[in-house]
């Protein structure tokens, strides 16, 4: 391990012409400090890079599709090299699409390069999101990114759904239509909103046009600034980092950008090219021309939305069918809820959500050591739970498939899907927690009692005994990493034993319980060095100097699960 | 084939196809209209000795359910009327005689062969009325219009068999099958005679023309090679989700936990920075 302020070194012919630069632009600071930038070494640090770097290979991509794609709902006759579709009238979009397909040399390869990369950009954000999530990366001052991060994600998905629904084939003209039925639903503007979008009645001949210039300038554009001003605010704040020796809150461990992490990121880039172009020449994306044009009087079964909209396909296969009438004009519940209510909770709660946990956790601190997951089972919990509602959405929105290959009846899978969204979660939040809670009273043991190799002797008086082996210093600062937590206002009494101010009424009152739910775990100091064992239970070691000290809430006796504990457990 | 390929971009293919395709149509439509489709053999054609076969084989494996006089019964219709098109359907995808009743029946092996599917049909259809089988002529796909058939197969069939024919699933247990085994005469067969949930396409809703398009379609769809890579089903974006997920993130996850994984041994080039 070298220290940060040691001097770097750069080949000589670079320092020179490095120097010469440096001499007009004056960046050299700045480079410096760039190229010796910090990157902690973990994989769950790279996630964000799958993002940052297929939407890189969608834009050059995507700059390659717009020298051929047309963007006109004007109807044409085929005559192209495709002859099975020779003679069908369909517009210019569709018809240059299939252009593009057989017609341009290394069209079809770069349609589904784009189309794969923007599939695994979006599967990269959600893995993304939610290690960010999972390990509490959000918390001060992260909270600003994380809301650049959720506005990404919401812009992200809304550029793929444009991106699928401009060719103008029969599955994204369905979308496109199902898009009409959501903006109709929304009470009072509805009709006038969908009007103005499509310039008329659906299906029109604007739409493609401006799907087209709002995919291709307007929110490219928009991410862009968005993923500029997301890394330099991460450059800024420096990365969080995974708990681990020698990593505090005032450090940050790792690899400097120069050399090592620049050759690791950019062979990681050629990494993230070459998954792409090899699922693009091996793995056929949305054949266009199987599904043929879009008319308003034809739909396909197993219609399906791309996976990131497949929440809301969900969301609206399972709504019951609500519709109030009032005064002659129809309210779609079934429309507005699912379409627009639920997606809108989704995404403002994830927004929100760094502000909701300082207010149930009442820490207002800043964080740069991430938390291990099970260091936080509230915060886990609730994850697990929005994940499993998000699942429970998105494999309603392929029931039929479901129901198709798994042969069960389709109402049936509904029924499932209606049940489990609401059921789901309380199960999966009650688990996660036990869960994380256990794993803490694990590493409570393994900080007392070693770690369990396996091995099992005999004593001289007859009995058994496993081998236990102490934790290695590494392993001891992981666990132990877990931070105190904070000071419950819950606990918050004067010397007279009166409640904070805060603390006195129901709203107090709610909060103090929330802080408690938040704050429930085991103590997981370090073990102090050489100190006695704390229980004399005689267990055998392989080595070192006997057991490691007891710890926990308590002065002796094994750590404890601290359910109204919250308070004590800064000690 | 070559000389095809080589010439297929020249403009004048396009027409010579076309042209091709018209003459070809107006010949196939001339034969079929005139002939009116008297080379089935099943029907009015037929004589009494393949009646009486057929007979004896519907007495051993039809009248349990469908009754001795093929009159029908509380387990199953009457088939008076049903027509040899719709035995040979029935009888010729395996789903007849039925094993058990489900939501549907199943596509499975025949247990009769032709010439006796062609005796159980001509027996059915002396009990009167039906759809005939119809010819190899009508069913043929030579010449027909592929463009057309591609409009009717998205109009009439895709919302029960998706829009490559690969199949879902419909209500109460019920499922639209894959068109990749139906022959050419069991496509037609399936449109005259709608078996279960599937309806009816008489000759004045798809004419006899119409239904060759559809066939022609069906058919060279299915056949047609996947320019794109490996088809992943021809379901649509569900599978590609899913190989987005495995192939997609889940091999660069991998990619990534390799380039990382060095550390851990050696603290390779660590440095430690300030906040
Ligand atoms: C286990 C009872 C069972 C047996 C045995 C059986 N069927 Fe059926 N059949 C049914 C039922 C139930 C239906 C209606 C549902 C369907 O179409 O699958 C039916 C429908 C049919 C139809 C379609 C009727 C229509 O109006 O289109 C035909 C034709 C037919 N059967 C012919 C036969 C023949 C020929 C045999 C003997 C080789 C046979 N079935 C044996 C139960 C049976
Ligand atoms: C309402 C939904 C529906 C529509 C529309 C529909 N089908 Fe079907 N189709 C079915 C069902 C259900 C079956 C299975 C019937 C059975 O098992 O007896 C079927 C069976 C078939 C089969 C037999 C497949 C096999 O392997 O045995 C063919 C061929 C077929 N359909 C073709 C078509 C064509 C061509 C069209 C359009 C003209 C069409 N279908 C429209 C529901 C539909
Ligand atoms: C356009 C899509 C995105 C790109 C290209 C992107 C890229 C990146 C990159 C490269 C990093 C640095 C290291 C890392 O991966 O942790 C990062 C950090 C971060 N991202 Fe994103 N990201 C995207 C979307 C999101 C989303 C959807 C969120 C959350 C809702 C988010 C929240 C964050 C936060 C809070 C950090 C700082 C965390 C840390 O330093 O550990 N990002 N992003």
């Amino acid at each position: 391990m070298s220290d940060s302020n040691e001097r770097l070194t750069m080949p000589k012919p670079l320092a020179k012409q490095g120097a010469e630069l440096d001499d007009r632009l004056h960046a050299a600071k700045g480079v410096r400090t760039l190229l010796r930038k910090v990157f902690p070494d973990h994989w769950t640090f790279l996630l964000g890079e799958i993002a940052l770097y297929s939407f890189i290979i969608l834009i050059l991509t995507g700059i390659f599709l717009t020298l051929f794609f047309n963007p006109s709902m004007t109807q044409v006759v085929y005559h192209g090299s495709y002859t099975k579709l020779d003679g069908v009238r369909m517009s210019q979009a569709y018809e240059s699409t299939l252009n593009i397909s057989f017609d341009v040399r290394g069209g079809l390869l770069m349609r589904q390069i784009h189309h794969w990369a923007a599939d695994v950009f979006l599967a990269a954000i959600v893995c993304h999101l939610l290690r960010i999530f999972f390990t509490g990366a959000y918390r001060k001052p992260r909270d600003t990114n994380w809301l650049i991060g959720v506005a990404m994600f919401t812009l992200g998905i809304l550029e793929g759904f444009l991106g699928y629904s401009m060719p103008d084939d029969l599955l994204s003209g369905t979308g496109v239509r199902i898009a009409e039925g959501t903006l109709l639903g929304i009470p009072v503007v509805g009709t006038y909103l969908s009007f103005f979008l499509f310039g008329g009645q659906f299906p029109g001949t604007e739409f493609v046009a401006r799907f087209y210039i709002i995919h291709v300038l307007l929110i490219p554009g928009l991410l862009l600034a968005l993923v500029s001003a997301h890394l330099f605010l991460m450059v800024h704040q420096k990365h969080t980092q995974m708990p681990g020796k020698g990593h505090t809150e005032a450090n940050v461990v790792g690899q400097p950008m120069y050399p090592y992490f620049m050759v690791k990121t950019g062979a990681f880039f050629f990494f993230v090219f070459g998954a792409l172009a090899l699922l693009a020449t091996f793995a056929q994306i949305n054949p266009i021309w199987q599904v043929g044009p879009y008319t308003p009087t034809a739909i396909s079964a197993g219609s399906q939305p791309d996976f990131y909209m497949g929440f809301l396909e969900g969301s609206l296969r399972m709504f019951p069918s609500w519709t109030w009438d009032i005064g002659g004009h129809t309210v779609s519940w079934d429309v507005f809820v699912p379409a627009l209510v639920v997606p809108g909770i989704i995404f403002t709660g994830l927004g929100l959500w760094p502000m909701l946990e300082r207010w149930a956790t009442g820490d207002r601190g800043y964080h740069h050591v991430n938390d291990r997951p099970r260091n936080a089972p509230t915060r886990t919990a609730f994850g697990m739970a929005g994940v499993t509602i998000y699942g429970v959405l998105w494999l309603e929105g392929a029931n039929d498939i479901i129901a198709d290959h798994l042969q069960i009846p389709l109402y049936l899978t509904t029924e499932i899907a209606r049940w489990a969204v609401f059921v789901g979660p309380v199960i999966v939040f009650w688990a996660t927690r036990r869960i994380c809670l256990g794993l803490q009273r694990r590493d409570a043991s393994m900080l007392t009692h070693g770690v369990e190799t396996g091995i099992i002797v005999q004593q001289p008086n007859g009995g058994f005994v496993e081998l236990e082996r102490p934790l290695n210093e590494e392993e001891i600062a992981l666990i132990s990493a877990k931070p105190p937590a904070p000071l419950s206002i819950a606990r918050a009494v004067d010397e007279n034993g009166v409640p904070e101010p805060a603390l006195r009424g129901v709203r107090g009152k709610i909060q103090a319980r929330v802080h408690e739910v938040f704050a429930e775990g085991i103590s997981l100091a370090p073990p102090a060095n050489g100190h006695g064992n704390g229980h004399g239970n005689g267990h055998a070691v392989t080595e070192g100097d006997g057991e490691r000290a007891a710890v926990g809430g308590g002065p002796a006796g094994p750590a404890e699960v601290g359910e109204g504990q919250a308070g004590e457990e800064g000690e | 084939m070559r000389w095809i390929t080589a010439r297929r971009r020249r403009p004048f293919f396009g027409y010579a196809a076309v042209l091709l395709a018209l003459v070809a149509v107006g010949m196939l439509y001339a034969a079929v209209t005139g002939l009116g489709g008297s080379t089935a053999s099943a029907g009015s054609g037929s004589s009494s000795a393949q009646i009486t076969e057929g007979k004896n084989l519907f007495a051993v494996s039809c009248a349990t359910c469908h009754g001795e006089y093929a009159q029908g019964s509380s387990v199953a219709p009457s088939l008076i009327g049903a027509g040899a098109a719709a035995v040979d359907f029935q009888v010729g995808t395996g789903r007849m005689p039925l094993k058990e009743t489900n939501a549907e029946a199943p596509r499975k092996t025949p247990v009769f062969n032709q010439q006796q599917i062609y005796a159980i049909a001509a027996y059915v259809a002396s009990l009167g009325g039906g759809p005939a089988i119809p010819s190899d002529q009508q069913v043929s796909a030579a010449g027909a219009d592929t463009a057309l058939g591609q409009s009717l197969f998205n109009a009439n069939c895709a919302q029960c068999h998706n829009y490559s024919g690969a199949g879902d699933a419909l209500t109460y247990g019920k499922y639209a099958p894959p068109l990749t085994q139906a022959t050419n005469r069991q496509i037609y067969e399936a449109m005259l005679t709608g078996p279960e949930a599937m309806p009816v396409f008489n000759d004045t809703t798809l004419t006899p023309v119409d239904k060759r398009d559809i066939i022609a379609y069906v058919t060279q769809t299915r056949a047609e090679a996947n320019p794109g890579g490996f088809s992943l089903g021809r379901v649509g974006p569900t599978t590609e989700g899913l190989v987005a997920w495995l192939g997609g993130i889940g091999a660069l996850v991998l990619a990534a936990m390799w380039i990382t994984a060095k550390r851990r041994e050696d603290h390779t080039g660590e440095i430690t920075g300030n906040r």
